[in-house]
C-alpha cells in the first residue's frame, strides 16, 4: 500500500507539470506533437529511474558537502548514455528532440527528486518514486502534445482527424504552447475544485 | 553586419525564452517585480558570457583534439556549476553590494537551462570565438528583455480580477503566450 502511494504521488497528487510546475522548458519546447511529448517523457523517465537508483545506492559514499556536484555528474552520465543510445536506435526522435536531450541534465525534476527523495530512501523506493514522477511527467507532456496536435494540425499521433487546413496554426507555434498549457492547468484547477 | 544579424536574431527573432523555450523556470519564477527581474538578468548575463567563453575554449582545446566530444554534456555542466560557485565567492569578496543585490539568483543559475543551452548551441552552430561572445551576450539581453517586459505585465496583472480557475500560474502562462505572439511579429525582419 505504501509503495503504491509513493508511485502514484508523482502521477497525480504531485504531478511535476500541472502541480509542481517543474521542468517547464522541455514541456513547452517539444510538445508540438503527441509523439514528441511521449518520447521526451519516456526519455526523462528513464533518466529519473537510473539516476534515482544510482544516487540512492551511493548516498552513503558521497560526502554531504559535495553531494550536489556528485548528483550532477551521475545525472549527466546517465543522460549522455541515453543520448548516445537514442542517436543510434531512434535517430528521428533524437533529431526532433534536438537540444532538449542534453538539457535533461538541468531539468529541475531530476535533481529535485535526487535531493528530496533518492538521497534519503532505499533503492527500491527511489525506483518507484522515479517511475511515478517520470510517468507523471510523461502523462503531462503527452496530454499537452495531444492538445496542441489536435488543435494545431488536426491530427493525433499522426492519424488525421480532420482537414489540416482547418487547424489553428498558432497551437503548433511557440505562443500556442504557453496558451495551451495555461488553459490545461486552469481546467485541472477547476476539476480539482469540483471533486 | 554579420554580428548585427546575430544580435537581432538572438534578441528578437529567436528569443531564447519566447521562441526557444529555454530558461522558463526563472522566467515564471522571478518575474513578480521589475527590480528582481533586472537583478536576475544581470546575474544570467554575467554567467552566460563567462560560461560560453570557458566551455568554448575547453571544447576547442581539450574535447575536439582528444576526440572525446561525447563528454560534452558532463564537462559543460561541471564547468558551469564550478563557474557559478566561483563567481559567487569572488563577488562576495570584491563587491558585496552587487552580491547582496543578486542574492539567491546566483546559485539558481546552475540549473537555468539557458546557460547550458547557449554553450551547446554555440558549438552546434560552429561559431568562432567572437561570434560566440556576440551570440551569448545578445541571448542574455534577449532573456532580460523578455523577463523585464513580462515582470512589468505581471505587476499590472496583480490589480486585475482573474477567473478563479485561471489564477496563479495559468494566467501567467496565457500572458506569456500573448507576449510570444507579439515577438512572432519580428520573424520577418531577418
Amino acid at each position: 500500500m505504501n509503495n503504491w502511494k509513493i508511485f502514484s504521488n508523482g502521477l497525480f497528487k504531485e504531478n511535476p507539470i500541472f502541480v509542481l510546475l517543474l521542468g517547464m522548458c522541455p514541456t513547452l519546447g517539444v510538445t508540438t506533437s503527441a509523439i514528441n511529448g511521449l518520447g521526451m517523457g519516456l526519455a526523462t523517465t528513464l533518466v529519473l529511474l537510473l539516476s534515482n537508483v544510482t544516487i540512492s545506492l551511493t548516498s552513503n559514499l558521497i560526502p554531504d558537502k559535495i553531494r550536489i556536484p556528485g548528483y550532477i555528474v551521475i545525472i549527466a552520465t546517465v543522460v549522455t548514455i541515453l543520448e548516445i543510445c537514442m542517436a543510434a536506435y531512434l535517430p528521428s526522435l533524437h533529431a526532433s528532440l534536438g537540444i532538449f536531450i542534453p538539457l535533461i541534465v538541468v531539468n529541475c525534476i531530476v535533481l529535485g527528486r535526487a535531493e528530496a527523495f533518492a538521497s534519503r530512501n532505499t533503492p527500491l523506493l527511489s525506483l518507484l518514486d522515479g517511475l511515478g514522477m517520470g510517468l507523471g511527467f510523461t502523462l503531462g507532456l503527452t496530454l499537452l502534445g495531444c492538445t496542441r496536435e489536435i488543435l494545431g494540425s488536426g491530427k493525433l499521433f499522426d492519424v488525421s482527424l480532420y482537414d489540416e487546413s482547418h487547424g489553428i496554426l498558432i497551437f503548433v507555434l511557440p505562443p500556442g504552447a504557453f496558451i495551451a498549457l495555461g488553459y490545461l492547468i486552469a481546467i485541472i484547477n477547476k476539476i480539482k475544485k469540483t471533486l | 553586419m554579420e554580428y548585427v544579424l546575430i544580435f537581432i536574431t538572438a534578441v528578437f527573432v529567436n528569443n531564447i525564452v519566447l521562441a526557444q523555450f529555454l530558461g522558463i523556470c526563472p522566467f515564471l519564477g522571478v518575474s513578480k517585480s521589475v527590480p528582481t527581474a533586472l537583478g536576475m538578468t544581470g546575474a544570467v548575463t554575467f554567467v552566460m558570457i563567462l560560461a560560453t567563453l570557458v566551455t568554448f575554449i575547453i571544447q576547442k582545446t581539450v574535447l575536439d583534439p582528444l576526440g572525446i566530444t561525447f563528454m560534452q554534456t558532463i564537462t559543460f555542466i561541471l564547468v558551469i556549476a564550478t563557474l557559478v560557485q566561483m563567481v559567487e565567492i569572488i563577488l562576495k569578496k570584491a563587491t558585496p553590494s552587487l552580491y547582496q543585490a543578486l542574492g539567491v539568483f546566483l546559485p539558481l543559475i546552475t540549473t537555468n537551462c539557458c546557460v547550458l543551452g547557449v554553450a551547446i548551441m554555440v558549438i552546434q552552430k560552429d561559431y568562432n570565438l567572437l561570434q560566440a561572445l556576440v551570440f551569448s551576450t545578445s541571448t542574455a539581453l534577449g532573456f532580460g528583455l523578455a523577463l523585464v517586459i513580462f515582470a512589468g505585465i505581471r505587476e499590472q496583472l496583480a490589480f486585475t480580477r482573474v477567473p478563479a480557475g485561471l489564477q496563479g500560474p495559468a494566467i501567467s502562462l496565457v500572458t506569456a503566450g500573448l507576449l510570444a505572439m507579439a515577438f512572432m511579429g519580428f520573424s520577418g525582419i531577418v
